[in-house]
């Protein structure tokens, strides 16, 4: 019998084409390699620098999503840089063979929904891409992960990444959710526990009955965020659920080819007796819903509570973080955040912009009517989300509610695009970054999940549902 | 990328934790399709504090960056390394960088410098003191010395990594080296992988 492996150990290990001796890094080969307008340019200049081709075209797959508008994507982009960058990626899709699926095509979306839709992300693989919510992909038991530029360009002539092994940390969740508790407040505690570092050098696998009993939205909402904790990556092992979800989507084999890769995915789980270099359990009946109060994804708290002060904190670092924090976003400790208005509420970006995503907010929403003054933007993730949506009404609940129905893209997630806050506004978002100025410049953003986002675009303040009834 | 053995110079104190790449540098210039032209970007919204460490006379000229604990959180744009290095700094120093930050770095010869909290701490407070305190990395010896004060450490350096950065390697040119071993993986891969036609 050979050593007991965690799941990530086990994904890795198929991917070494060459062991690194000495504490040099394994060349670890990738399966696919996903690309985008924004991180990828220069990537594709350095190519034709060094007069290199891309080794695997057909294990890339490009979409436009970072940069692009959100209103009338027929018709051509006003800003110029940013149409520049779009296209710049087609000409370079173009020119290296790779397919690109541009602004407006069907499947088109953000990288991280569009990739998993289209049945490109499979258990066992190893994925990358030049964005840091890669780890999204985990959530089918994939090894993903961020690049930057310089990587994005040695996977397209290499197909390979020189990469040091990371350690592994297991996040265990036991017991069963309140109701009304959702994936995004899960993974909201859990970067509340672990703070923004905790993760550092480290692959998180996500275990226990809470990952289990959830959907693959869930879980890909989950494993997106593992970068807000510091993760190198975050996974989930297939199930049942996972093969449900795939099958029958593109790309996804078929046939015998079906049967052949199920029976191999179920060897994809964390050997009985491994152990992991770090474990953290949490009960999951301490997760509340949760809002960020802060300008870092760690600064987060029970939509029931009363915002922190810096003398919360034992830890100096914390306490003087929280201090700037709460200037930046305008507060005095010891408010309920219940009673802090909001301008804007955004739901999409990668974390939550999927179907189950908006049938979650439209139901709160449904029969009911923004709250004065209060801006609303609901951006689904993909074309595909998008018709799915419509085809189920879900537009039409939104709009009667009061809220903008978008085209699909990043939008107000990183804000590049034209949907930013205005200095001072403050933001109820479903997106995953609470950073300074993310959402625009002196924009003040919160982190909540679609259900809190929807209740609180109805009441004009921060509301879970049940303050609705 | 060009060899790098020793950086000295004078050091800025950026004292705050959790500087993410969106402070470094923001998403509008995230838009640019060339690699260079972003030092004005750096920590932009920042530097209209006249306050801002960066805007401080006493300062000027410096080419190494100390910064917090968890440093580069966040976005992967390598816009971020660009910039700073654009801007003139050869190397950063904090206590825990992440991952992806810390990586783009090793791709473009910017000396990522982890130290200890307290080793940071002590440095920070050194050269908040005395901003002409000269510090030396050497990325031979892997240590970094405030000499005047008696300060000295060592810091971590995968030998691969660090080989590159001493011999200015291109990192693409050494893993095709690799590449039969990479075409008898491909010949292994199961057939059922997706792939575009």
């Amino acid at each position: 019998m050979s050593e007991p492996r965690t799941l990530s150990q086990k994904i890795w290990d198929r991917h070494v084409v060459t062991a690194g001796l000495g504490g040099d890094p394994d060349l670890l080969y990738i399966d696919l390699h996903l690309i985008h307008e924004v991180t990828s340019p220069q990537a594709f200049d350095g190519l034709r620098m060094n007069g290199r081709r891309v080794r695997r075209p057909d294990l890339t797959v490009a979409t436009e999503d970072h940069n692009t508008p959100t209103i009338n994507q027929n018709q051509p982009i006003e800003d110029e840089t940013s149409a520049k960058q779009i296209e710049t990626l087609r000409v370079n899709a173009e020119q290296f063979g790779i397919v690109n699926y541009p602004m407006g095509h069907e499947n088109n979306g953000i990288v991280h929904v569009m990739g998993p839709e289209q049945g490109l992300t499979q258990p066992g693989m190893t994925i990358v891409c030049g964005d840091s919510h890669t780890a999204t992909h985990g959530a089918f038991g994939a090894i993903a992960f961020g690049i930057g530029t310089s990587e994005v360009e040695h996977v397209l002539a290499t197909q390979t990444l020189p990469q040091t092994k990371p350690g592994t940390m297991a996040i265990t969740v036991q017991g069963e959710l309140e109701p009304g508790v959702t994936p995004k407040d899960v993974i909201l505690h859990v970067i509340g526990v672990i703070g923004t570092g905790g993760g550092i050098g480290k692959i998180i696998e996500y275990r226990g009955d809470v990952f289990e009993n959830m959907s693959m939205e869930g879980r890909m909402t989950v494993c997106n965020m593992s970068i807000e904790g510091g993760a190198k990556a975050g996974l989930i092992a297939p199930d049942e659920t996972t093969f449900a979800y795939m099958k029958g989507r593109p790309h996804v084999p078929s046939g015998a080819d079906w049967d052949a890769a199920v029976a191999d995915w179920r060897t994809l789980v964390t050997d009985e007796g491994a152990t992991f270099d770090e474990e953290v359990v949490i009960a999951a009946a301490d997760i509340k819903p949760q809002v960020s109060w802060g300008t870092n994804p760690a600064q987060v708290m029970p939509i029931d509570g009363l915002i922190p002060g810096p003398d919360d904190f034992d830890d100096p670092n914390l306490a003087n973080t929280a201090a700037r924090a709460l200037d930046y976003m305008g507060f005095e400790a010891g408010m309920p955040i219940k009673e802090v208005r909001v301008d804007t509420v955004f739901i999409g970006s990668c974390t939550n912009s999927r179907i189950e995503d908006l049938r979650a907010a439209a139901a709160v929403v449904s029969g009911r009517t923004v709250a004065d003054g209060v801006r609303t933007l609901v951006v689904p993730g993909s074309g595909k989300v998008r018709a799915q949506a419509e085809a189920e009404g879900l537009d039409q609940i939104f709009r009667d509610a009061g809220f903008d129905w978008r085209e699909p893209g990043c939008s107000m997630c990183l804000a590049m695009n034209p949907d930013k806050l205005q200095p001072g506004e403050r933001c109820a978002s479903t997106s995953n970054r609470n950073f300074e100025g993310r959402q625009g410049r002196g924009g003040r953003t919160h982190l909540v999940s679609p259900q809190v986002a929807a209740a609180t675009a109805i009441a004009g303040h921060f509301a879970a549902p049940s303050d609705l009834d | 990328m060009k060899a790098v053995r020793i950086v000295s110079g004078t050091a800025v104190p950026l004292d705050r934790t959790d500087v993410d790449t969106d402070q470094i540098i923001p998403s509008d210039w995230l838009k640019r399709v060339e690699r260079t032209g972003f030092e004005k970007g750096l920590f932009s919204e920042w530097r209209d504090d006249r306050e801002f460490v960066l805007n401080q006379e006493q300062y000027s000229g410096a080419n190494i960056l100390i910064g917090g604990l968890n440093f580069g959180t966040g976005s992967s744009r390598e816009h971020a390394v660009w910039a700073i290095q654009q801007y003139g700094f050869d190397a950063v120093i904090s206590p825990r960088f992440a991952d992806i930050f810390r990586n783009n770095c090793t791709k473009n010869g910017l000396v990522p410098v982890t130290v200890s909290a307290e080793f940071n701490a002590q440095l920070m407070a050194a050269v908040q003191a005395d901003p002409t305190l000269e510090l030396t990395i050497d990325v031979e010896r892997l240590t970094v010395e405030a000499p005047a004060i008696g300060l000295e450490t060592t810091f971590p350096l995968d030998p691969a990594v660090q080989e590159r950065f001493l011999e200015g390697l291109d990192d693409i040119g050494l893993t095709l080296r690799h590449e039969s071993d990479i075409d008898e993986f491909e010949a292994a891969r199961k057939p059922w992988m997706p792939a575009q036609a």
